[in-house]
């Protein structure tokens, strides 16, 4: 046995707060857990603050405020180990919608005098800011892809995350093509697996919500949604939501061209 | 005389979904100044909607809130059927109830064992709780759990679930799959009975204002998906009139607008104006037990939030059993419908109370404006009143202690700060 466990962190940026409850929704693992590391800080849980260094850092949200992206600088200099969780920490999350207008012109329609509020023109990503030393994808993460990298680090191994498509997982799960059986636009092909392939399962096509793959061909599938009765403006819509800043996404309206 | 001014800061709230602070100014005894701060960034959710199709709706402002994201499609879903002209009926109705019963069990024991138990009993959180409370912990572990998994059955996952959509659903579940999940749902629904005689044991400050409880309520069922906005100062309006009596403003301490009743000022949603306006509508196992453990309702002691919280849980254990009973598979899983323009209002009672949405759609399914109003924001203005009125007697305590009662009176309205800015930190100024 350790003489000592190894304390977690876990920070929050701009977000809906839903991956770091995930944490919290491993209500079987949630005690153990609690045995296995020190919770060190983990304010969404806990009023007890550990002061840092900490052994791992999960950090979710995405960077919009100037001083945020001082503190994700300190974040940073805490942890040993800095894993950056959800579409937010990885890709700059929905919020990264302005990244296309700026905040001003949102901002005057939220807020009568945008003033009062600080804030940048772009959401971006954790590895725009820091080293990241691993990142968990996905709106949300799968909470046991995050059980399986708490595992990994105490076991002294490297942690078993998939990067194969969605397209593959629903082969593996036996479900049947949409976008070949009935000509729903999906994002399968290009979107990383993770979810387990659910939006398929329930009949309608994949949002790309664990963002894009590795090697993919984003201006062929979005080509193919157009000779499927799409509109442009669909089909770059389609990948302009939880991941729209993702290299691989980012770039999709120059890239299928008029 | 010396005068003493006094300041109570917390930085960072802890135990609440999202980022803010308290800060409370005293001198001599009297209260200067009460700020219940929300700096979480805001994300401008409304903005970004402008211009994308009615269908994405429901999956882009479940993104707001990761613990309420069902509440966030339920809400849209009604606001956009209500511009369509559309109405869901029969069977889609129940699973929309469903799903929400199973997001009212998982969020609601998230809150009261793992945030908000651990004030009563002086924790700082439910890890170390369950060290000398370790059947509580796991019974409220293990009920929690079944709701989330009503919730990941009805919609793939229990974090923003995908079967939702304008008209019904993606896919409806078979009545074997539900009939099949009723025995978790009777052993939640056993293990929330006895927590809720735990509950109803601790030890409540003696607290009572004067609220003016705001609450959907409709003839033939506890609230979720439908009704009219009521209160107990004779407020009676459909949801098409929301915006006649309530309005908001932005104050500069705070990224999430403060509203209030026009008129009046400050009011609650949540959990005590909804049991508070609608108990006769609960069902009978709920209404024995809440008998049984003497809970008197009007109840006007915020602390108390925690009880119906659990009560709720155990209505909604109920309520999930009576629809998977009386569910009869539907022949589509979703309403047809014609998308024309138009402008749709939508309420329904998340887990922390009524969630408002209004759209206008374009004739071709476009949205050109949309207004949000999460519960959070609704009670941000009550939340420093309340702060404002329990002052007095937490002032004559040592320092922390205080500083730990102003939280717990924050904690008692189960705040999601990621809601409200589309938004906490406390801090107390003593002198």
């Amino acid at each position: 046995m350790r003489s000592a466990r190894p304390k977690i962190a876990v920070f929050k940026f701009a977000s809906c707060d839903g991956c770091q409850l995930s944490i919290l929704d491993l209500e079987d693992e949630l005690l153990a857990i609690g045995e296995a590391f020190e919770i060190a800080y983990f304010l969404e849980a806990s009023k007890a603050v550990v002061k840092g260094p900490y052994d791992i850092g999960l950090v979710e949200g995405s960077i919009t405020t100037p001083h945020e992206v001082e503190l994700v600088k300190s974040v940073r200099e805490q942890c040993r180990v800095l894993i950056a969780i959800g579409a937010c920490a990885t890709a700059g999350g929905i919020q990264a919608l302005r990244n296309w207008k700026g905040s001003a012109e949102f901002m005057k329609y939220v807020y009568a005098s945008p003033d009062y509020i600080e804030t940048l023109d772009k959401s971006t990503p954790i590895s725009e800011h820091v080293k990241v030393d691993l990142e968990l994808r996905g709106c949300p993460i799968n909470k046991y892809q995050l059980l399986e990298v708490m595992s990994a680090y105490l076991a002294g191994r490297a942690p078993s995350v998939p990067n194969h498509s969605v397209c593959v997982q629903c082969k593996l799960n036996g479900t049947v093509c949409l976008m070949v059986s009935q000509g729903i636009p999906c994002l399968g092909p290009v979107t990383q697996a993770g979810c387990g392939a659910i939006c398929p399962a329930y009949g309608r096509g994949c949002y790309g919500c664990y963002g894009p793959k590795e090697s993919l061909n984003t201006p062929s599938l979005a080509r193919r949604f157009l000779h499927l009765g799409s509109r442009r403006e669909e089909v770059v819509n389609m990948f302009r939501l939880f991941n729209a800043w993702a290299p691989g996404f980012r770039e999709v309206e120059e890239k299928i061209g008029d | 005389m010396v005068t003493r001014e006094k300041e109570y800061r917390v930085d960072y709230l802890a135990r609440v979904e999202g980022e803010g602070a308290l800060y409370i100014k005293v001198k001599n005894g009297e209260v200067l100044d009460v700020k219940f701060k929300v700096f979480e960034p805001p994300r401008l959710f409304e903005a970004f909607l402008l211009g994308r199709m009615y269908h994405e709706v429901p999956d882009i402002v479940a993104r707001i809130c990761g613990i309420c994201p069902v509440a966030y499609q339920m809400s849209s879903v009604h606001a956009i059927e209500h511009a369509f002209g559309v109405r869901v009926d029969g069977p889609l109705r129940d699973l929309r109830r469903l799903i929400y019963c199973g997001e009212w069990i998982g969020s609601h024991l998230l809150h009261a064992f793992l945030l908000h138990a651990p004030d009563f009993l002086g924790y700082a959180d439910a890890v170390r709780m369950a060290k000398e409370h370790p059947d509580i912990v796991k019974s409220a572990l293990k009920a929690k759990k079944i709701g989330n998994e009503l919730v990941a059955l009805m919609g793939g996952r229990e974090v923003h679930p995908v079967s939702v959509c304008v008209g019904g659903f993606y896919k409806v579940p078979t009545k074997r799959r539900l009939e099949a999940f009723k025995p978790q749902l009777k052993e939640g629904k056993a293990l929330t009975r006895s927590l809720l005689s735990w509950v109803a044991d601790l030890e409540f400050p003696s607290f009572e204002a004067d609220y003016e409880f705001v609450a959907l309520s409709h003839p033939a069922e506890y609230p979720f998906n439908e009704g009219r906005i009521l209160s107990n100062r004779g407020l009676d309006v459909a949801v098409t009139e929301y915006e006649d009596s309530f309005e908001e403003e932005q104050v500069p301490h705070s990224n999430a607008l403060h509203s209030r009743i026009k008129g009046r000022g400050s009011y609650m949603v949540g959990p005590l104006p909804r049991i508070n306006l609608n108990r006769d509508k609960l069902w009978d196992e709920t209404r024995e037990a809440l008998a049984e453990i003497g809970f008197k309702t009007p109840c006007r002691n915020p602390f108390k939030s925690i009880i119906v919280r659990v009560a709720e849980t155990l209505y909604a254990f109920e309520e999930a059993l009576r629809i998977i009973d009386d569910y009869k598979e539907p022949e589509r899983p979703r309403v047809d419908f014609e998308v024309r323009a138009g402008r749709g209002y939508g309420c329904t009672e998340a887990p922390r109370g009524i969630l408002y949405h209004r759209y206008d759609v374009a004739a071709d399914g476009k949205i050109l404006s949309a207004k949000i109003v999460p519960p959070t924001s609704q009670n941000q203005k009550r939340i420093e009143d309340d702060l404002r009125a329990i002052a007095p007697q937490l002032i004559k305590l040592p320092r922390e202690r205080a500083t730990w009662k102003f939280e717990h009176a924050i904690r008692n309205y189960d705040p999601c700060i990621s809601c409200a800015t589309h938004f906490l930190r406390l801090e107390i100024d003593e002198e």
